[in-house]
């Protein structure tokens, strides 16, 4: 059956062909999708957060931070019978929304970003493909028939210079 | 500390919080009816506590275009202001602001933009004098940054702060709507986390008031 799920803030998603996998609407978060081309097994994290040192509370959700997601998607992604020398890493989102509020510092999207190209270095993977930065909001489409990423911004009018 | 994950609100709580809104935007609407010289209608406010993961979709459509006019409010309660409107309304207002026809606006320059993030100004102003006569607490807005794109990409980078100690956030939600009944925009009150207790015992409903 072929089924679009979509992934919320701080959500995740692992899935076989046929289906398409949703985040909509990024901001400052950072969408991550890993796919195994020779099962088209695909997973799909939506982190909103750098660091879960940042938590406070006991008991953590693993896919809400870049330090611990990446891990998880990994080991979630292998247990689902995913080979980590196949998997393809492609990586959106990390815009700054507001411009005159983080003047000045590191944005919260450059350091999602950051967090998220850290984590994969460490677990010895590498992007292949990405659009991260930026001053827009983003909707990703993930069909884990193909494995292609597909990406959304408004387009609503053009400035005269 | 309390984290809203474990939050259970009375009902004298959810009132309290709700007559809240009610102050502050009533107070706003009235400054905004004011400045744009037009009747200004707002609904109750509502109170909601919501998973971050599902909370932009209080918003209605996330991919909807909209502008948001963000404020942080510091001080003895901080949080966070945001207005949404969407697209076609902010257009409406700025040239009801400037005394533009009705129409006329068809880009948000910097002009537009500007108008936009001093109409956040107003309200905020308004809205933290009257919470701040109501509860004797200190509160001071920060300067407004504007913003337009998708609805749930600006309220999901709002939310982001609070989303570092809690899976969940408290949202005070009002609707405003001019005589054009399609003018209408969004209110959100975000209080980070450990304000809600602040303004809670400030008007005697909060878990260090004994009954």
């Amino acid at each position: 059956m072929f089924e679009v799920i979509r992934v919320g803030m701080g959500e995740y998603a692992i899935g076989r062909a046929p289906g398409q996998f949703l985040s909509l609407g990024l901001g400052s978060c950072v969408c991550v999708t890993f796919y195994d081309p020779a099962l088209k097994l695909g997973g799909m994290v939506h982190i909103m957060l750098p660091d879960s040192g940042a938590a406070r509370g006991a008991e953590i959700n693993p896919t809400k931070f870049a330090d611990t997601a990446i891990p998880f998607m990994i080991s979630e992604m292998e247990k689902s019978g995913a080979s980590r020398e196949r998997l393809v890493v492609k990586m959106v989102g990390g815009a700054q929304m507001f411009s005159t509020l983080e003047k000045g510092h590191e944005t919260i999207g450059a350091r999602n970003v950051a967090a998220v190209e850290e984590a994969l270095r460490q677990a010895g993977l590498t992007v292949t493909a990405k659009s991260v930065g930026g001053t827009s909001g983003k909707s990703v489409c993930f069909d884990l028939e193909t494995g292609e990423i597909r990406i959304r911004t408004i387009q609503v009018e053009s400035m005269p210079l | 500390m309390k984290t809203l994950e474990t939050l259970e609100l009375t009902s004298a709580q959810l009132d309290a919080l709700t007559e809240i809104g009610n102050i502050g935007a009533g107070h706003a609407a009235t400054v905004l009816a004011q400045l744009l010289g037009e009747r200004i209608t707002i609904t109750v406010p509502k109170v909601s506590i919501v998973p971050i993961a599902r909370a932009h979709e209080i918003v209605g459509e996330i991919e909807a275009v909209v502008v948001g006019i963000y404020l942080r409010v510091y001080g003895d309660a901080p949080g966070s202001i945001l207005y949404l409107f969407p697209r076609q309304s902010a257009m409406e207002l700025v040239d009801i602001m400037v005394g533009r026809k009705v129409g006329t606006t068809s880009l948000l320059r910097e002009y537009e933009q500007s108008a936009l993030k001093e109409i956040g100004n107003i309200l905020t102003g308004a809205f933290l004098y009257a919470l701040a006569n109501f509860t004797g607490l200190a509160m001071l807005p920060s300067v407004p940054a504007y913003a337009m794109d998708m609805a749930g990409a600006i309220l999901g980078t709002v939310l982001l702060e609070m989303g570092t100690v809690s899976d969940y956030a408290l949202a005070i939600e009002t609707d405003f709507l001019t005589k054009h009944q399609e003018s209408r925009g969004h209110f959100f009150l975000l209080p980070d986390p450990g304000t809600l207790d602040v303004l809670l015992n400030a008007i005697g409903v909060g878990p260090g008031c004994s009954k």
